[in-house]
């Protein structure tokens, strides 16, 4: 007779229980992750005093912190497109282009350690080889008497922020665009032919659209990678380029702006920055499996 | 694409990445004018700060690991075991630490948990090191979860488990002697990228003002002419020592899986 009556009520208890086992993870969570962001949201919407205000978002309107959104902007779209541009010419050289089969394996192993290499070590890299006194900067003047400076290049720019960026960027795009060229059956490329398309046709008609969800998607991901990245570029340019994540940095140190709620206004932006980037990736990740799987 | 063209893209593309290590490492070399030696590495191994530093973050880096393992193993294990529902949901809680910047995330641990709030963890040193250490902890977690969650699909999670249940193992007994031994490659895998996120982290430990190796690096950068660059080396040679052990990890276990 218990066999009838005791299953519905052990049914009813175990979910309760079943959740204990995640409460560890869900506290951690909350504390370190959920919370602290959601003190940044709110308090861009606040005053000092707690009270309600729309004047930190309005702030942000100003000129000094516009533009310093822009060039951040600016220049994570720039990384991004040459990120993807590059990564994918050399994705698609190592997989369709008759490359050896030796060289994948170290190339991508390269890209996983050079996507990792980030922050500070990575602006002294850059500052080595592309700064005034650098390897490339100096041989070029000695050797071709060509003065990178004269021309008006200098890594604490706009382009030298890029182009070093680029070193993580374009690794990136390699290890998320090759498998999706692996991805691309032949069968539709003998298709193709068979059809009488050439070779642009059938990369324009075919292939192209099959990859665009993902290369699009990777051109946001790698898009909010660069508008996050702070250490890099402090360690680059100092204070000397006004982009969101050093003004940012500028103002939890010491409160630079004047207004310590415009700083929880900045980071708000950033969040919705990163994470309308992050949205469209994942939303064109799902488009994109549907081809590739 | 022709195999010229290939070729070509390639070995661009390689120049661009060789020229900045050769550049930095270059540089990390010429300290001695005219010829080239290690006197910036030696100056950089007598600074007593850069031991200090550096023997800090390798602590940080290990007590992460640890935290990492005791949070995540036994999460994911529950999760794949009891609640695969909520499967999804986990997975993309573990991967908001790569949406939300990180300097965004530690503004707020400035501000949640200051000295006069209701857990001032920033009020003392054990305290501020404490939350250091669950910042990076935050950082690693996609990276972590994604390798353990990986290492769980191989094998049979429901069906050892039940198995260890039957001989009378309680739920400590199952993760640490049965599910941890079969998922050590991953929490391997996984602990090298935590080891080496944690190794060159900057912002929070700049923001929360703990004498961390990231936070050297940058001030060395802004003080000294040739010692910066032979501590990006350095910085390197840990990432690529991190990155290969996971390979070398990883193509150990296939050989073994190979061979049964």
């Amino acid at each position: 007779m218990t066999d009838v009556t005791s299953p519905p009520p052990k049914r009813r208890w175990r979910p309760s229980l079943t959740w204990l086992g995640l409460l560890p993870f869900a506290l951690f969570i909350l504390l370190f992750l959920v919370m602290p962001t959601m003190k940044i949201v709110l308090g861009a919407f606040q005053r000092a005093d707690g009270s309600f205000t729309f004047e930190n978002i309005a702030g942000l309107f100003t000129p000094s912190i516009l533009s310093s959104y822009w060039i951040s902007i600016k220049i994570s779209v720039a990384s991004s497109a040459f990120g993807c541009l590059i990564g994918f010419l050399m994705a698609a050289g190592m997989v369709l282009g008759g490359l050896p089969r030796g060289i994948r394996s170290p190339l991508m192993t390269f890209s996983g350690v050079a996507s990792n290499f980030a922050g500070v070590p990575l602006a002294f890299a850059f500052l080595a080889t592309l700064g005034p006194l650098g390897l490339v900067t100096v041989f070029l003047r000695t050797e071709f008497g060509i003065n990178l400076r004269a021309m008006g290049f200098n890594i604490l720019s706009f382009w030298g922020l890029t182009i070093t960026y680029l070193f993580f960027q374009i690794p990136l795009m390699i290890l998320i665009i090759t498998p999706a060229l692996d991805g691309l059956k032949r069968e539709w490329r003998e298709a193709a032919s068979c059809l009488g398309a050439s070779g642009p046709q059938y990369w324009r008609i075919v292939a192209l659209p099959i990859l665009f969800p993902t290369i699009l998607g990777t051109f946001a991901l790698l898009f909010a990678n660069a508008f996050g990245a702070v250490a890099t570029a402090i360690a680059l340019t100092g204070s000397s380029l006004n982009i969101v994540p050093i003004m940012l940095f500028a103002q939890i140190r010491g409160d630079v702006l004047g207004n310590p709620h415009l700083g929880y206004a900045m980071a708000f932006g950033m969040i919705l920055v990163t994470g309308l980037a992050n949205v469209i990736y994942i939303m064109l990740r799902i488009r994109s499996e549907r081809w590739l799987k | 694409m022709t195999k010229a063209a290939s070729w070509a893209i390639l070995l661009l593309g390689l120049t661009y990445f060789i020229l900045p290590l050769v550049g930095m490492v270059e540089f990390s070399l010429s300290m001695r004018r005219g010829e080239y030696s290690f006197d910036a590495y030696a100056a950089v191994l007598a600074d007593p700060q850069f031991r200090e530093t550096f023997s800090y973050s390798v602590v940080m880096a290990l007590l992460t690991i640890v935290f990492g393992i005791l949070l995540v193993v036994p999460t994911a294990f529950w999760v794949r075991l009891k609640l695969p529902r909520l499967r999804p949901l986990v997975e993309f809680v573990t991967l908001l630490p790569l949406v939300i910047p990180a300097i965004v995330t530690v503004f707020g641990y400035i501000r949640l948990y200051n000295t006069s709030s209701w857990l001032p963890l920033t009020g003392s040193i054990f305290g501020t090191n404490l939350l250091l250490m669950f910042g990076y902890a935050m950082l690693s977690l996609p990276y972590m979860y994604r390798a353990v969650d990986t290492g769980l699909r191989t094998i049979d999670v429901a069906t050892l488990t039940e198995a260890a249940q039957s001989l009378g193992a309680g739920w400590v007994t199952i993760i640490v002697k049965l599910i941890l031994p079969n998922v050590l490659v991953a929490v391997l895998s996984g602990s090298f990228v935590t080891f080496a996120i944690v190794m060159g982290e900057f912002t929070m430990a700049a923001l929360l003002n703990r004498p961390a190796f990231g936070p050297y690096l940058q001030l060395m950068g802004a003080n000294k002419a040739y010692e910066p660059f032979a501590l990006a080396t350095i910085a390197f040679i840990i990432t690529w020592a991190c990155m290969g052990l996971i390979q070398l990890v990883t193509r150990f276990t296939k050989h073994d899986k190979a061979g049964r």
